[in-house]
């Protein structure tokens, strides 16, 4: 660690931590002047300039150093290795036990079924928090076997959830490319470029129609938005649990989206109505009244079952396509 | 009581959060009552009381809203005392991005949304940059990867805060946000409490109601840009 940033000369900084420059930026001190030391630089900043930037001089070293330390911690543990979650099963709305102890490894796909209201978005935030019998539904999270440092609850940068739902969309005003590019370099990866090239070739596989890498990310269809956030996730996210609320039909490799978390061993969660997809994962968590009414594992038959659904659903895809196509739908389907 | 003092751009989710984490501590007994500073209308108080949330309103006309919650912010406390709440909390949206209502030992809340885009939190002043607690609202509608990187961006301006994410519809987080604003520090009185930050001296003549344009007509606090 190192802490005698303000001896460094400002233009040292600068060349041995990329970032230091960009955390000066950020607060609004792009044109420090070169040719002295960080703490000389600091201590000659006019007080009307620190006033217009809304940041008191003893302040401004000490935020650096927690940045940079941050930062370092970041670079260094990249993922605090996850090998199991447990959730110890509480109560329901009305009280009743739920006696059940669920293990999630990396690599499983859950899904989680059950009607509205039944409390499946309750169950995915006692994850997200690391509920320790203190959440409405009097349930207990561990990781890797024991109780977690609760610190953890409130440490952003090693939150163990990442979400992808339906509704949403890229708002940022920049191609795929540049995109991705910028979340790796927040995530401090140490190839930037090979990242970006990987994720947008998953990407390309996953969805039907291929985009380029100078695509704006606003101009991506549905199913190519949803492609590459799933490539991100899988590759790039800091989280090694991932929330999906359904992956719409739309275009894009179901299976192989699954398949491709699920390799990049995240623990996967998926709430569906989709028979297809609730009967990709390993097992189900079915709810009712708040509570995990039952837990079922996919079974033999009901992979069976699952070949003869997805015969089906590409037979429907075909009658879509010849639809768009403006085929008659006659004969034979 | 404890106070807290909640502070963002305008809709960026404030009463959003603010309502679902009183409905989260109600659900545990913790009376909560809010104060709404705003400058000319806000139907943010029909919103709480609606919801069971005891609120007032202070609208500061043409003065900042900030400047005005300095000058009001002692007489709310004395309401949420006589009120015998566990809890206050004052909402104001910093207009000019470099007013901030936080007060030393008060704890401080910065509500900012996905949606604003990537740049905000270095447009954002003390308000962001002196807060205890970032509140990151509307995950719900930006990809992973945005949301991430604009955890990373509030980082890099408030290297200490907490950052968590609430959503203002569904009230996910809102649970968890509760739980730390219930541990706020006790505020009994204000009197002699300081400003994080001082607000910016707004004395110049357009401060003062002047509408003409021209230099014979600019006085006091004025400064020039350098067009280069
Ligand atoms: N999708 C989504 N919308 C949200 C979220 N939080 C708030 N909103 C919406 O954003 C809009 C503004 O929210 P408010 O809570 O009124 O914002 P505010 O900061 O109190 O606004 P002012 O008091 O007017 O400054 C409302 O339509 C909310 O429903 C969120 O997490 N997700
Ligand atoms: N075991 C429980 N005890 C008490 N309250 C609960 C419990 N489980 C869930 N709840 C509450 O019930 C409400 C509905 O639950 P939740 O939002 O998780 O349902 P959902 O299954 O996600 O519904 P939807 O399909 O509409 O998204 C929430 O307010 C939640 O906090
Ligand atoms: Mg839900
Ligand atoms: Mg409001
Ligand atoms: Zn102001
Ligand atoms: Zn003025």
């Amino acid at each position: 660690m190192d802490n005698n940033y303000a001896d460094m000369m400002l233009e040292q900084l600068f060349c041995e931590h990329p970032h230091a420059r960009e955390f000066f930026g950020a607060i609004g001190l792009s044109a420090l002047p070169e040719g002295q030391t960080l703490g000389n630089t600091v201590a000659a900043l006019d007080e009307e300039l620190l006033l217009d930037v809304g940041i008191e001089r003893h302040d401004l070293l000490r935020q650096f150093r927690d940045y940079m330390a941050g930062m370092e911690q970041l670079r260094n543990q990249q993922q605090a290795m996850v090998a199991s979650v447990t959730v110890l099963g509480g109560h329901d709305k009305s009280g009743n036990l739920e006696n059940f102890k669920l293990e999630l490894r990396p690599g499983e796909v859950t899904c989680i079924v059950g009607p509205t209201g039944s409390g499946k978005s309750r169950f995915l935030a006692d994850i997200e928090w690391l509920a320790q019998g203190d959440s409405p539904t009097g349930r207990s999270v561990l990781i890797n076997g024991t109780v977690p440092d609760l610190a953890r609850r409130y440490a952003v940068e090693q939150k163990l959830v990442a979400q992808l739902s339906q509704n949403m969309n890229f708002v940022m005003d920049l191609s795929a490319e540049e995109f991705i590019r910028l979340h790796a370099e927040s995530r401090m990866v140490t190839d930037p470029s090979a990242i970006t090239a990987t994720i947008l070739d998953l990407a390309n596989s996953l969805a039907g129609e291929q985009f380029i890498p100078t695509t704006p990310v606003t101009a991506l269809s549905g199913g190519q938005s949803r492609a590459l956030m799933i490539a991100d996730v899988a590759c790039l996210s800091s989280s090694p649990i991932v929330l999906i609320d359904e992956i719409e039909n739309a275009g894009i490799d179901r299976k192989r989206a699954l398949e491709l978390l699920a390799d990049q061993d995240k623990i996967v969660l998926m709430a569906t109505h989709d028979p297809i997809l609730a009967l990709m994962g390993q097992r189900r968590l079915i709810f009712k009244n708040g509570g995990v009414a039952s837990i079922r594992s996919t079974s033999p038959a009901e992979r069976a079952n699952l070949a003869l659904f997805e015969q089906m659903d590409a037979r429907l895809t075909m009658v879509r396509n010849a639809l768009r196509n403006g085929e008659e739908i006659a004969g034979n389907w | 009581m404890r106070l807290i003092t909640v502070a963002g751009p305008p809709s960026s989710g404030k009463t959003a959060i603010i309502c679902k984490t009183a409905e989260a501590l109600q659900a545990a007994g913790i009376s909560v009552g809010v104060i709404k500073f705003d400058c000319l209308s806000s139907g943010d108080q029909v919103t709480y009381e609606r919801r069971g949330i005891p609120a007032r309103t202070g609208l500061s006309g043409n003065l900042c809203p900030d400047h005005f919650y300095v000058s009001n912010i002692e007489e709310c406390l004395d309401w949420g005392l006589q009120s015998g709440f566990d809890l206050l909390i004052s909402e104001s949206a910093g207009l000019c991005n470099r007013c901030a209502p936080h007060i030393k030992d008060v704890c401080a809340v910065c509500v900012i949304d996905n949606l604003s885009g990537v740049e905000t939190p270095r447009k954002i002043g003390p308000m962001l940059k002196m807060a205890d607690i970032v509140v990151i609202t509307k995950g719900d509608i930006v990809s992973q990867a945005e949301r991430e990187v604009f955890v990373h961006r509030i980082r890099q301006v408030n290297s200490s805060a907490v950052i968590i994410h609430v959503n203002g519809l569904t009230g996910q987080g809102g649970h968890e946000l509760g739980r730390l604003l219930k541990d706020a520090a006790a505020v009994d009185s204000l009197q002699g409490k300081l400003l994080r930050f001082s607000m910016p001296a707004a004395l110049c003549s357009y401060c003062l109601g002047q509408r003409r344009i021209g230099a014979d007509f600019q006085m006091g606090n004025v400064k020039k840009m350098e067009l280069g």
